[in-house]
This record gives structure tokens, C-alpha cells and sequence, in this order.
């Protein structure tokens, strides 16, 4: 049994990105909040300096790297970890968790499992089997049944700068997405809710993608026509990627596909927007990588969404040419012209089939 | 049968399990036979209650049940049963009227809620059963002494001296699985067997084998279409058995159907669901189940927490699997199947336990002849699908211990939120399609009747099935020795799949390809008119395709 309701529970979150200081410090500015980092030295950092990813710690955080202390002190987790390390934290967290432990995560990103070990290279084929969202990597590895996720346009920076923004929280139970609007929602903040879980959470995945293809357009200087056309077309592949994945068409064109997408091919503050601009300046994926502070995750995304479009045989062009210029030695500049070179004509065909 | 290899040391033998409660008066489905009049009151109670939370407004409340109203008079036109009470009609006639003077605001008119516990306190009388442990105990030993007498009277031969002995049936039917350790739980906790479904000869079957295990009668929802049927409706109404009658679909009788479960369970009684609703007309193996009964398993397990605590008896789900050799049911089954989905024009559907000269005519052949059927029983589980081990605690994939408590919990305490159940309900069935997947035991007959279908249906990929089920029988053959490699290569990686604990094999299965091939061609749908597959002449053939396909079934869904 869980203790008592007289003692008041706080709110945990797991990682200290900046996107999981962000959302600890939307979460503070109602409950105390304990903020888990791995690293003892930042931890000591945190607690001590209050200040962190070039912004001040709420008062009502606490840090630690003790996941059992978290695990015991919130019955509400925020896990906001890169997908690459998701499955080995939630296996660490799981002898601590119960039934009664409620995940919503914010990592826009897939975790790959296959029999074979855990590599996307060496594996020709990936089905859906393999590929996981994290929601999915929290079920496998723990008891928590009442999983959600946070997706939107929610740009870390402009949410510590306390920006009006809005976020989506999916889950199949109505009680998750009630209270994460709760601890979440305030008047710089709302919080819509959604219970197509797999489909949100692909939103946020597959636009990634795209974002990476924007960054490249504005790197080759290139002006709103183009971005304008592919964001409409890498809308389209989202939604018929999403589809084969196992999400309903709703999802892409909400707050969490359609908003979100439009926000990171946009801004220059997005990661995966970085990428593709610093690659279309013609520096070499290695490089941009190792430079960066933390993870993006299109590139991963691309490499694992290649493989299941292939798989599923989903036309997807964008994420095809992308994988070409990313791993295969394509210049962008081939790559752009590949893509305009395409014949396609059919604008929008999918809403026929939409129900 | 008993040369053949399906002799196991599983099998239950001459011997049955001790009863775990002895004396009859401690039966749960005993106390709650005693108390019916209470127990019926508290179910009517409860139910409104519900009706009220679903529909808040005195507005929608009277809009439903002028619907129901409605509803119930085109069912007493249009598709009357014997079973109906002859006062159906004058019942709905007053409820008519009592409305009109609610509607019309007379000074006499009765008030809404007494109109709603005047029908629901009717739905909930039909439901309710109606055990008699003496009653119970005639029946059993009347089926026994029945067939017995049949099986002398039908032919005198050496091959059934085995029957001379207690309870020849256990020769007939075997059990595989957990018998031990769901015995313990029925100690422990209210059990809730969940077994698939083929024929009508289930509901029978599966009573049977709960008594073998020693357990006390459980209660049972039965269509009550069975209760037609004078020989159905005698043994069905000893054996604690509940009516569902399919064609009220309104709120207030399905409202009451669970509640009458959900008060059940909660009161400790087994309970019985086959939660695919009906049975299986294609001869697949359940995909998809009915969620309501199953929800009822959640809701009270639920109340037990809030109103008794965790210390409590626990709800536990055992998923079972019936195979058989043989449906007696399987050619109209599937031409029933063929015509609902739409693309093939069928003769009408015959019931063909229309009379109660057919079923006794059915179960002679069925126990003089020689088909096998196993019974299998899953590993139990908790209300949300996680397996529990003897002491009834739930574990986890690690084997550690889990709080049932603490699925409905948030936030420190144990609360009601019914969105959250049907979202554990949904959970609950993925998990029973895929306990019965993994605990099917395949015969000989369904292989083969899988492998020649495939290979016919391979034939010719440019027609649909239905076009396909349509081809000319004349025209299908396969020579003996391609069916025989097909068969192996299919036989093999069963074996492989088996190995990796994704399915259960009869062990007749690893015998010589040529004597299982035999068993199996001799064994499917050995009393049917037109036999689907036989061996003349180095030819493996067939009379009709579509039971070829109803039997084919049974495989679909693994990767064969």
C-alpha cells in the first residue's frame, strides 16, 4: 500500500536537460518538486548555486541522484530523458516504482529493441516490434500502467522566460491528463489533453525529422516559399508515417503535430533545427554532433524512421533524403534538388481516408 | 483413444480432486441462493444508483425509458420465445401507461424512480438464478447415470469395458494446466473462469470440469435462447446458472446484468464468463471479447478494496481453452460467419440443438465414438492481468509481489473512476486473447485441416475467399506425399513455436508424420455429413470447403 495522503507528496521530474529544468520549474511554481540528475557533482550544483541551463531553480526544487529517494517522495514522475538513455534509467527506476506511480515523460525520441542486441545499424529490418515510444520502454520495464506524455511546441528557453505556452498531455486514463494539467497548467501555461498516447507521442518524434530538413533549407539561405512547402509536405509524410506507426491522423494536425512542427522548423533555438542548418553550411555530421550540449534526437529518428518506412512501404521522401545527406554522403544541396525533382503532383490525399 | 498417444500422466484419471468445501451449505452460490429475495433487493438498489449517475437529469431518465419502452414492444412483437413470461406485454402496456401519466402530469402519476425499480426489480428477477443444492446434485448424477445408460443401450463392445468404471468421462476429457494452484486460489478468492467457445456443449462441459476439480458450482451467465430448450433449461437452472438475454440491449437491463455479476463476485461466488460473447462462428480462437461481464471482474474487485480492504478476498482470472477433435455446430458456424460478412448467400441458420431429441442423438454418437477433447487451463490471474502465484499474491515480470491495491490508487488513496477501469478492462482482455493463444493445445486435426486449406487457398491467390470457398469440391486434391511434406514443415515449426512456450501441442503430435496425419484426418469433423478432408486413393480431398475453412481457423494468427 502506498503511505498515507496526509503527508503531502511532491512532484518528481528525471533529468536535468533543459527542457526537464524547464518543466521542474512550471511544476515548483505549485508543489516542491525533487529534480533527479545523475551526475552527484551537478546535483551539488543545483542545490547549492541555484542556477542552471542559464536559468534560476525555483525554491520549491530539491535536487538528488538517489532514484529511490524520487521514486518514494513523488507518486507523479516526469521522466525528460534522451531516448538513447530512457530503457537503461527506467530499468534502474523500476524496482522502485509501484502500480500507483504515475509517468508522464517529455522525450521525443524512439528507442529500438531488437533480439540481436541493441543496434539500429546492424539490423536490416526494424518492424514495429522493435521500435518503441518511451511509453511503450516505461511499460515494458516497470509496473506503471498510467503513462502519459508531454508534447508541443515547448521550446525550453522561452518557457523559462515565462513565454504564454501551451502543451499537450496524452494518455489512455482521463486521471493522468487531469493531473497534469493540475500541477502544469497556469496562466503563462495551458494544458490540453489527448487520449491518442501513441499518436501524440509520434507527433513529436517525426517532426524532428522535419526540422532538421528546415534547418538545412534556411542554411542554404533559402527563403519562406521553400519552407513553406516543406512544411506542408513534411507534414503529410508525418501523418502517413504516424498512421502506419499506429496513431490516429487527428493527433498530427493538433497542437502537438501541426504546432509543434511549425515552432522548430522556425527556430533557430531548436536542436535539430541546428543540425540542419550547420550541415547545409557544410560541416560534417561528426563534428556538429560532438559540439553539441545535449542530444538530438532527429538524427537518430531518421535513421530508425528510414528502416520502418521501408518496412511499413510508406512513401516518405523527405526522411529518405534525409538519411542519404546524413549517412550516405549526399550534399544538401543534391539532396534539395533530388526532393524538387520528384514528381509528385496529389497535394492532400489522406483526409479521404481519414474515418 | 486408448492406444493413442494422447494418453498422458496429467491426465486426471478415474480419481477427481477433493471437494474443497465439503458441505454443500457453504457454498457461496449456496448463500447466495438463500438470501435471493436480499440479494436481488441489493442488486435492484445498486443499479439505480448506477442509472441515476448515468443519466443525472429526470429528462434523459424519462427519454430512456420511453426508448426502452419502445424497444421492448417491437422485441415482444417481432421475435417472442417460449421462455418470455406470458405477462410481457400487459407489463410494458402499464409502464406505457404509468408514463403518459407522468409525461401528461397527472396527480396520480408515480414517480420516476418507482417506474425505474419497477422494470429494473423485473430484469432483475429474470437474471437472477436460481441454485438448489439437492436439485444440483439429481442432475449431476442423472447426466452421469443418463449417459451411462446410453453408452450400454448403443452397442456392447470390448473397447468400452474402460467405461465400466466411476466416471468414464475423464477417459474422454482431458485437463492440462494449473489444477493445483486454482484449486488453492477457489480457497483463497473468487475465481473467474473465462473459457473460449465452440459449441453449446461448452457450458456443459466446462460445469463438468469444475466439478472434477473439487470446486463448488459456479454461477454462469446463459443465453437465454438455452433456456428454450426443456433439457437445457432443466440442467441450466440447478446449476446456478443467470440469463442473458441477448436481445434487451437497453441501459437499465444491461446496467442490471452487471450489477447482478459485479454483487456476485463480490459476495465470493465463481463465476463463469465466456467473454467472447457467443460462440465462435469463424472457428478462430476468440480475437476480440465482450468487455462488459469482464469490467464487472475490475468494478468489484474495486469495491472489495474500498469497502473491505486490501485484506480481502481477492478476484482471480482463469483463462481456459477448450479444443476439440470436432463442433458438432461447425458447418452452420461458419456459413453463418460467410453470410455476415456479407459476400455469399447462404441457406438459413438452423439451430441444431433445436430439440432435445438431437442432443441426446448428439451426445451418443459423441460418447461412443471416439473423439478426444482437452481441456486447458491458464496460469490465474489478477483483475488486471498480472499472474498470481498459490498464495494469490500478484507479480510482477521479476517475480516480485504486487499490491492489487495500488492500481487504484492515486495519490495515497483508493478511489472509483470508471474510465480508468474500462481502460484496465481493455487491458484485461488483450491479456486473456493472449493467455489463450499460448495454452491452445493444437491436435492433429486442426493441423491438418490448416495445412490442406492453406495449400488449396495458395492455389488460387487471384480469388477472394469468398469466390475461392465457392470452387467446385471436385476439383481440390493434393497428392499424399506434397501433403505430407507440407504437413511436416508445418508440424516442425509448431514444434518450434511450442519450444518457445508461444503454444501447447497434444503429444499425439510427436508421433510418425503418416499415423499423425491419420489420427488427424480420421478425427476432423468426423460426424459431419460432408466430411472436410479425407484420404482416398494417395488423394487427400475434401466435401466442403467452408467447414475446411471453419476448422483451418483455429491456427490463424501464429506464424505457421
Amino acid at each position: 500500500m502506498s503511505s498515507k495522503a496526509s503527508q503531502k507528496k511532491k512532484i518528481g521530474v528525471i533529468g536535468a536537460g533543459s527542457f526537464g529544468t524547464a518543466v521542474a520549474n512550471i511544476l515548483a511554481q505549485k508543489e516542491e518538486v525533487i529534480l533527479y540528475a545523475r551526475n552527484v557533482d551537478l546535483v551539488e550544483k543545483i542545490n547549492n548555486t541555484r542556477w542552471h541551463k542559464d536559468a534560476a531553480i525555483h525554491p520549491n526544487i530539491t535536487g538528488t541522484s538517489d532514484l529511490s529517494y524520487i521514486a518514494s517522495q513523488c507518486e507523479i514522475l516526469f521522466p525528460v530523458i534522451p531516448s538513447s538513455a530512457f530503457r537503461e534509467v527506467m530499468k534502474q527506476l523500476a524496482p522502485y516504482l509501484r502500480p500507483y506511480h504515475i509517468l508522464i515523460h517529455g522525450t521525443k525520441g524512439l528507442d529500438i529493441s531488437t533480439a540481436d542486441g541493441n543496434s539500429t545499424d546492424s539490423s536490416k529490418i526494424l518492424t514495429r516490434d522493435n521500435v518503441r515510444t518511451m511509453s511503450e520502454v516505461i511499460r515494458d520495464e516497470s509496473v506503471v500502467i498510467r503513462v502519459g506524455c508531454l508534447a508541443g511546441p515547448n521550446l525550453a528557453r522561452e518557457l523559462t522566460d515565462h513565454q504564454p505556452a501551451a502543451t499537450v498531455i496524452a494518455s489512455h486514463f482521463n486521471e493522468v491528463i487531469e493531473l497534469g494539467q493540475k500541477y502544469l497548467r497556469n496562466d503563462r501555461f495551458q494544458v490540453y489533453g489527448n487520449s491518442d498516447l501513441i499518436g501524440i507521442e509520434l507527433a513529436g518524434v517525426l517532426k524532428n525529422i522535419i526540422a532538421i530538413a528546415a534547418g538545412a533549407l534556411s542554411g542554404l539561405g533559402l527563403g519562406e516559399n521553400a519552407k513553406g512547402l516543406l512544411i506542408s509536405r513534411g507534414m503529410i509524410e508525418t501523418i502517413y508515417l504516424g498512421r502506419a506507426l499506429g496513431g490516429k491522423t487527428e493527433s498530427f494536425l493538433g497542437l502537438a503535430g501541426v504546432g509543434d512542427l511549425v515552432t522548430t522548423c522556425n527556430s533557430s533555438l531548436s536542436r535539430n533545427f541546428t543540425v540542419g542548418f550547420r550541415l547545409a553550411k557544410g560541416e560534417p555530421l561528426e563534428d556538429i554532433i560532438s559540439s553539441m550540449d545535449e542530444v538530438a534526437e532527429g538524427v537518430n529518428t531518421v535513421k530508425i524512421v528510414h528502416k520502418l518506412a521501408r518496412q511499413y512501404k510508406v512513401k516518405a521522401l523527405i526522411t529518405q533524403t534525409l538519411h542519404r545527406v546524413l549517412f550516405e554522403g549526399m550534399s544538401v544541396k543534391d539532396g534539395l534538388q533530388y526532393l524538387m525533382k520528384y514528381p509528385l503532383n496529389v497535394d492532400i490525399a489522406f483526409l479521404k481516408n481519414l474515418q | 483413444m486408448g492406444q493413442q498417444a494422447e494418453k498422458t500422466k496429467k491426465k486426471v484419471g478415474k480419481g477427481h480432486y477433493k471437494p474443497i468445501i465439503k458441505r454443500s451449505k457453504y457454498w457461496p452460490v449456496v448463500q447466495l441462493s438463500k438470501h435471493r429475495k436480499e440479494f436481488i433487493e441489493e442488486v435492484v438498489e445498486e443499479s439505480i444508483k448506477r442509472i441515476k449517475q448515468l443519466r443525472p437529469s429526470k429528462k434523459e431518465l424519462l427519454e430512456e425509458l420511453e426508448v426502452i419502452h419502445y424497444r421492448e414492444k417491437m422485441r415482444i412483437r417481432g421475435n417472442p420465445w417460449r421462455v418470455d413470461p406470458p405477462d410481457d406485454l400487459a407489463f410494458w402496456n402499464d409502464i406505457k401507461a404509468k408514463l403518459l401519466d407522468i409525461s401528461t402530469n397527472k396527480e396520480n402519476a408515480v414517480s420516476v424512480e418507482d417506474l425505474l425499480r419497477l422494470i429494473i426489480t423485473r430484469y432483475a428477477n429474470e437474471v437472477a438464478g436460481n441454485f438448489k443444492p439437492n436439485k444440483y446434485r439429481f442432475v449431476r448424477s442423472m447426466v452421469k447415470f443418463g449417459l451411462r445408460r446410453l453408452l450400454n443401450a448403443s452397442r456392447v463392445g470390448g473397447i468400452f469395458a474402460i467405461f465400466k468404471s466411476d466416471y468414464y468421462l475423464t477417459d474422454k476429457i482431458q485437463l492440462f494446466g494449473e489444477m493445483e494452484h486454482i484449486r488453492k486460489l477457489g480457497k483463497k478468492g473468487t475465481l473467474v473462469m473465462v473459457p473460449t467457445h465452440f459449441s453449446n456443449l461448452d457450458s456443459v462441459l466446462i460445469g463438468w470440469i469444475i466439478h472434477v476439480l473439487g470446486l463448488p458450482p459456479f454461477i454462469y451467465g446463459a443465453g437465454l435462447n438455452l433456456f428454450n430448450i426443456k433439457i437445457f433449461a432443466y440442467f441450466m437452472n440447478s446449476v446456478g446458472a443467470y440469463k442473458v438475454d441477448r436481445r434487451k440491449k437497453n441501459l437499465l437491463y444491461l446496467e442490471t446484468l452487471k450489477m447482478y455479476s459485479h454483487r456476485a463476485l463480490i459476495k465470493g461466488a465463481h463465476s463463469l464468463f465466456f467473454p467472447g460473447g457467443t460462440r465462435s462462428r469463424s472457428g478462430h480462437v476468440e480475437k476480440t471479447l465482450k468487455r462488459g461481464l469482464l469490467g464487472t471482474t475490475i468494478e468489484a474487485q474495486r469495491s472489495l478494496l474500498l469497502d473491505k480492504g486490501p485484506q480481502d478476498r481477492k478476484i482471480f482470472i482463469v483463462p481456459v481453452v477448450i479444443n476439440y477433435h470436432f463442433v458438432l455446430e461447425a458447418p452452420t458456424l461458419i456459413n453463418d460467419y460467410l453470410r455476415k460478412t456479407g459476400q455469399e448467400r447462404f441457406y438459413k441458420e438452423q439451430d441444431e440443438y433445436s430439440t432435445s431429441y438431437r442432443i441426446v442423438k448428439f451426445l451418443l454418437s459423441f460418447f461412443t465414438k471416439n473423439s478426444n477433447i482437452s481441456v486447458s487451463l491458464g496460469r490465474p490471474l489478477d483483475i488486471v492481468g498480472n499472474y498470481v502465484n498459490e498464495k494469490g499474491e500478484s507479480l510482477d515480470k521479476n517475480n516480485n509481489i504486487l499490491q492489487i491495491a495500488d492500481y487504484f490508487t492515486t495519490q495515497g488513496e483508493i478511489t472509483e473512476d470508471q474510465q480508468r477501469e474500462e481502460e484496465y478492462t481493455r487491458m484485461l482482455c488483450d491479456r486473456i486473447i493472449s493467455e489463450y493463444k499460448r495454452i491452445n493445445r493444437v491436435f492433429a486435426s486442426h493441423l491438418v485441416a490448416f495445412v490442406a486449406f492453406r495449400y488449396w487457398r495458395s492455389k488460387f491467390p487471384q480469388l477472394d475467399l469468398y469466390n475461392f470457398l465457392r470452387l467446385p469440391e471436385d476439383d481440390l486434391n493434393i497428392p499424399y506425399h506434397v501433403f505430407v511434406e507440407e504437413f511436416e514443415k508445418t508440424r516442425q515449426k509448431v514444434i518450434t513455436l511450442k519450444n518457445q512456450g508461444k503454444l501447447d501441442m497434444a503429444e499425439h503430435m510427436f508421433a510418425e508424420p503418416d499415423e499423425i496425419i491419420r489420427l488427424g484426418l480420421d478425427n476432423l469433423g468426423q460426424y459431419h455429413v460432408n466430411k472436410p478432408l479425407f484420404l482416398q486413393k494417395d488423394l487427400i480431398l475434401t466435401k466442403s470447403l467452408t467447414t475446411l475453412y471453419y476448422y483451418h481457423n483455429r491456427m490463424d494468427g501464429y506464424e505457421l
